[in-house]
């Protein structure tokens, strides 16, 4: 397999890679603020209107949401196994964990979709376009808003991960990843992790603090 | 002492019972402020000169590379500045706290702000805009809000400041020592008249303040400085019709139609009355009409349904807030000033100050 | 083979004409010619060369709005624009100034220059990812920039809800000009970062590191945290205008005021970005030219990490009138005031290592001195507006934009432009002149106090901020302020014509020429590409001024 060139300005290979990973850690640091400035937001806002909140989280469907949240666990997990893989030089079963994994990331999206379609249905739109005459008020509509806001930046970040897991899979199918070769494709699981955990955060706010 | 530091300092008047103790602990912090950097730029002039290049080349044992302060000193210093801020944050805290809660038994009023005006609606029913009138030597609390974007009350002779928002009241009260007129200034900027958002607090002797209360016309001038207007009738109103007039002109000031009227051609939010009455104005919607006092006074009372064209629908309605006296009073004072000529560079209208 | 030369026998700056003669590797302004080598260098040093034309050009666009604005502010009435003109050309004030000077200022240009030759690395981290930076900030920057010409913007570059989401300015665009601004930031301070942790020489332990590299590090690390903030809070802001999803609209029982403590989570720390990195530049010149380590090297390092750290607390102390409980109000004070605890051991260490120092006053020290003065007193008037009960008087009023400028202008701008001056042999080999030097630099102090020493009382006597017309009796001090504008503006392109004539016609620097421990001086006179032919293994501190330049080089070499 091809050897990874190493750059200028670094000593050795191994530094390197040390450098890429703890880019990416800075990075995802960088990524949790994001997240955390809506967090921040959903806080603020549910201690403002606390029933309402309560009430249109129960108007969620907690059981897309959890499946939702074992979907992403589950591809975690095999994006972890399939690091395991390459490090054995094992190419068909990581790239094939690595599809499976992109598997569960687009059905995720569908079953977002899903959710989504149900909202809309029941006139459940974001900003002015609200029409649902059941949960009314202020609590609710914010409620929503910030469920799209918070759900819809998550599936940016799926779409961004599933394009690396795209690349992860090519690269570990084609052998460009392999044992003492695997540091690029560690930065792709650990991109996917991300998603993975802002979404466990995300999960019990939008859909189990429910009334 | 006070005094001398107060001008000193171009702080304001001290009109309101909460200025001077304030100005006290402003004085203490900026004398400080000022020595502190004082000294420590005094002290590293002084090492630059003493222990210069030129210098050191005739006294060499001067240059030590390991001199250091000693950690006593360091420790002093940082324990001092400690002790100086928390002192200063637990002075401020309790004035804060001062500021904020206002005592039992204050005057209430309530407060609309609403680009660019304020409004204000006193108890049981009394309304006014731009001149908030209250009791001197009273607590007067205000409940405030904003109609449109965040405006936000300033006295700075007062030394009083509340961020008036949207969709919520905050409050904020004073008690003026003496009666006079003190300025109110907006100041958060809230768009192109965020500038000439301005007001008065007029406080009143108790007795004047519950005569005016009752609907009196108070005939004498009011105590203390006139707020200075930027447009200032004087000399243009024909002498016969003086007493109508200078009513009309009073009327037109506590009444708010200054805010938005110049009186001598310089183009703002409303039409100026100078040259006004008796021309041919032309209308939102098109056609014309002529500005006589029956036009003055239905756009005093529906300002909208004859619009002047090219200024944007802000002025509200008197009916109901302006007694017929003062109406025509208003009017005597715009026909007052149909001979005054517009300003030679006044451009259109629409552009300065208008809305979007 | 290199290893045998001395680099000070490398006379520095050689002529085009000579490269074909050279067996030594040209400097890096030489090496690789034609505008393609520039626009896509990968090498750190050119990249900060391109940051320094285009954010000079941005200091030099903020300062003419800033001319427009004290013009119109001679009179009391209109003197020269109308109200909303007046309004679009404060908000680019501030938004220029703030997004695209001041923030990538010293980082971007010195930082870029200066962190890997300072730690013995022969590049950043990720050399690419500090291209795409420099082309991040252009896209940013002429979308910002669009946004002034299209329409122009009318907020303030404070953006409050719920104007920001009403008025008919182009606030779209500057929200999305800005959010790509943020990213640059983003990518810097990310690069910076893994910089300072992996490509240490061999031998440099942070504890070696000069106290530059700490600020820069410090600055990064708010850089990373705080952005990401600011650029959702935007992208709020940008999707309330074009979806209408109000999330501060009162309308739809949103808070405007919640976006408030949004826009200075990240906002309050920004300053902090502001003044970190100038205090860098300050240490590095005061060591310098006193010819002394600091007097106590570790208090500064810590302190750029406190203020870093504390400085993510603050924000509330711009809100103390627009309806917080006190409890917050108290809370925000105190930890604002706690803030300056660590700028002032700062200040102290300072002038503490100037006792027994042996100075060269040069131009760089000049400006410390301005900054000695200046941020001291902007600083504590900084505390002055902590304590709540005066803010209530001051907020909002001249007394602030004073404050601010006095930290902004008299600290990070003097630092600035002190740093364009100390390093100026380094980045392009040649000496400046020294006596136009000082006279510039004096001047530019004076122009900076008759701009906002009147401002203070401005504040004082009540005048709010963002005024396009105002009372009579706050003329005279406006023309002052005006005045003193004019001056600053003319003394800031004195100083700059001073560096451009020194670039063609300046003497020609030899290596170290301020006879400097830190590592940066130990390289060629103008660093080559790669910054050392060899990598240097460190066994020394940076301010170690017992050792003799000779022993101080030998120290840096790779054995």
């Amino acid at each position: 397999m091809p050897a990874r060139r190493l750059a200028d300005q670094f000593e050795s290979l191994e530094k390197q890679e040390h450098a890429a990973k703890f880019g990416l850690w800075v990075f995802l640091a960088s990524e949790i603020l994001l997240f955390a400035a809506l967090f921040g937001l959903y806080t603020a806002y549910r201690l403002m209107y606390p029933a309402e909140f309560a009430r249109a989280a129960g108007h969620n469907n907690v059981a897309i949401g959890t499946i939702n949240t074992l979907i992403l666990i589950t591809s975690s997990a095999t994006v972890a196994l399939a690091l395991w893989a390459v490090r054995g030089g094992l190419k068909r079963l990581a790239s094939g964990l690595v599809l499976f994994s992109i598997g569960c990331g687009v059905l995720f999206l569908i079953l977002k979709g899903v959710e989504y379609n149900q909202h809309f249905q029941a006139g459940i739109f974001p900003g002015e376009a609200y029409r649902n005459a059941e949960l009314t008020g202020h609590g609710a509509e914010l409620f929503f808003n910030l469920y799209y806001l918070i759900t819809g930046l998550h599936a940016i970040h799926v779409i961004v991960g599933l394009v690396v897991l795209c690349w992860l899979a090519e690269g570990s199918l084609r052998g460009r990843f392999g044992p003492g070769n695997q540091a690029r494709f560690e930065l792709g699981t650990l991109y996917w992790h991300l998603v993975d955990i802002v979404w466990i955060f995300v999960w019990p706010l939008l859909y189990l603090l429910r009334e | 002492m006070n005094e001398l530091l107060r001008r000193l300092l171009f702080l304001p008047q001290q009109s309101s019972t909460m200025a001077e103790s304030i100005d006290e602990l402003h004085y203490f912090v900026i004398i400080t402020t000022m020595l502190g950097a004082l000294l420590v730029t005094l002290v590293g002039g002084w090492f630059l000169l003493r222990y210069r290049e030129g210098r050191i080349q005739t006294h060499p044992h001067d240059y030590d590379i390991g001199a250091k302060p000693p950690l006593w000193m360091k420790v002093a210093a940082v324990f001092a500045l400690f002790t100086l801020f928390v002192v200063w944050w637990a002075i401020g805290m309790r004035q804060y706290l001062e500021l904020r809660i206002a005592p039992q038994g204050a005057f209430e009023v309530e407060v609309v702000a609403k680009q660019w005006m304020w409004k204000y609606t006193y108890p049981e029913g009394g309304r006014s805009i731009a001149a908030l009138y209250v009791p001197a030597g009273r607590p007067v609390k205000l409940t405030l809000t904003s109609r449109d974007v965040i405006h936000s009350f300033y006295v700075p002779e007062f030394r009083i400041k509340q961020d008036v928002v949207p969709g919520r009241f905050t409050t904020v009260w004073f008690e003026a020592k003496a009666a006079g007129v003190y300025e109110i200034l907006c100041t958060e900027y809230c768009g192109t008249g965020h500038s000439v958002m301005r007001g008065q607090v007029i406080a009143l002797e108790p007795g004047d303040f519950d005569r005016w209360l009752e609907g009196e016309d108070l005939g004498a001038p009011v105590a203390g400085p006139r707020y200075e207007q930027p447009w200032v009738v004087g000399n243009t109103a024909p002498a016969q019709e003086l007493d109508l007039v200078r009513t009309g002109e009073r009327a037109a000031s506590t009444q708010g139609c200054l805010r938005c009227h110049s009186v001598d051609g310089t183009p703002h939010i409303g039409p100026t009355w100078a040259g006004l009455y008796g021309s041919v104005v032309p209308l939102e919607g098109g056609g014309k009409a002529l500005v006589d006092a029956a036009y003055i006074t239905e756009s005093m009372m529906d300002p909208l349904v004859k619009m002047h064209a090219g200024f944007a629908p802000l002025m509200p309605s008197y009916l109901g807030r302006i007694r017929s006296g003062e109406t025509a009073a208003i009017i005597a004072f715009i026909k007052s000033l149909r001979n005054v000529p517009p300003e030679p560079v006044a451009p259109t209208p629409s552009n300065d100050g208008g809305a979007p | 083979m290199s290893e045998e030369r001395d680099y000070r026998d490398d006379p520095g700056g050689t002529s085009p004409f000579d490269q074909a003669n050279l067996s030594f590797p040209p400097d890096y302004l030489r090496d690789g010619r034609g505008i393609r080598s520039w626009l896509l260098t990968t090498d750190h040093k050119r990249i900060g060369v391109m940051f320094y034309a285009i954010i000079v050009l941005m200091l030099g666009l903020g300062g003419i709005f800033a001319l427009l604005i004290r013009t119109e502010l001679l009179t009391p009435e209109r003197t020269v624009m109308s109200a909303s003109a007046y309004n679009r050309f404060f908000t680019l004030h501030g938004v220029v100034m703030v997004f695209l000077f001041m923030i990538p200022s010293i980082p971007n240009v010195f930082g870029n220059f200066l962190l890997p030759i300072m730690i013995g690395a022969r590049d950043l981290a990720f050399p690419r990812l500090n291209l795409a930076s420099f082309y991040v900030y252009c896209v940013g920057s002429t979308v910002t920039l669009a946004a002034a010409i299209w329409g122009g913007v009318d907020t303030g570059w404070t953006f409050y809800v719920p104007y920001s989401t009403s008025t008919e300015s182009s606030v779209f665009l500057v929200a999305v000009g800005i959010f790509i601004l943020g990213i640059s930031s983003i990518l810097t301070a990310l690069n910076f970062i893994v910089t300072t942790h992996t490509l240490r020489a061999e031998g440099m332990r942070w504890l070696d590191m000069p106290l530059f590299v700490w600020a820069i590090y410090a600055t990064s690390i708010i850089m990373l945290l705080a952005t990401p903030v600011l650029g959702l809070t935007l992208v709020l802001v940008a999707l309330d205008r074009i979806a209408h999803i109000g999330m501060f609209d009162p309308r739809l029982g949103g808070d405007p005021v919640l976006f408030q403590h949004l826009f200075w989570f990240y906002s309050h720390p920004a300053v902090y970005i502001m003044i970190l990195p100038a205090m860098g530049v300050i240490s590095e010149t005061v060591c310098t030219f006193s010819k002394k380590p600091p007097s106590s090297y570790w208090a500064i390092a810590i302190s750029s990490l406190g203020i870093a750290f504390v400085g993510f607390f603050g924000w509330g102390h711009h809100m103390f009138v627009a309806g917080m409980s006190e409890i917050d109000a108290g809370i925000f004070g105190a930890l604002s005031m706690f803030v300056a605890i660590f700028s002032a051991i700062k200040v102290f260490t300072w002038t503490a290592t100037l006792y027994r120092g042996n100075i060269t006053f040069t131009t760089p020290m000049l400006y410390f001195f301005w900054f000695l003065f200046l941020f001291t007193f902007g600083g504590m008037t900084g505390v002055a507006v902590a304590t709540q009960s005066l803010d209530v008087h001051w907020h909002d009023t001249y007394f602030v934009v004073a404050h601010f400028h006095f930290i902004m202008v008299g600290g990070t701008i003097t630092a600035f432009v002190g740093a364009a001056h100390y390093w100026f042999p380094i980045m392009f080999g040649r000496m400046y002149s020294e006596r136009m030097g000082l006279l510039t630099s004096t001047s530019v102090f004076f122009g900076f106090l008759f701009t906002f020493v009147p401002q203070f009382l401005l504040g004082n006597a009540g005048m709010p901020r963002r005024y396009y017309s105002y009372p009579p009796r706050y003329q005279w001090l406006n023309v002052v302020s005006t005045g003193g504008a004019y001056l600053l503006a003319g003394a800031l392109l004195l100083t700059l014509i001073n560096l451009l004539v020194a670039l063609k016609w300046g003497k020609r620097a030899t290596p170290n020429p301020w006879g400097s421990r830190s590592f940066e001086w130990m390289t060629a006179a103008i660093p080559i590409k790669h910054n050392f032919e060899t990598p240097p293994v460190i066994s020394r501190g940076p301010y170690d001024y017992h050792l003799s330049e000779e022993q101080a080089h030998a120290r840096t070499k790779a054995r």
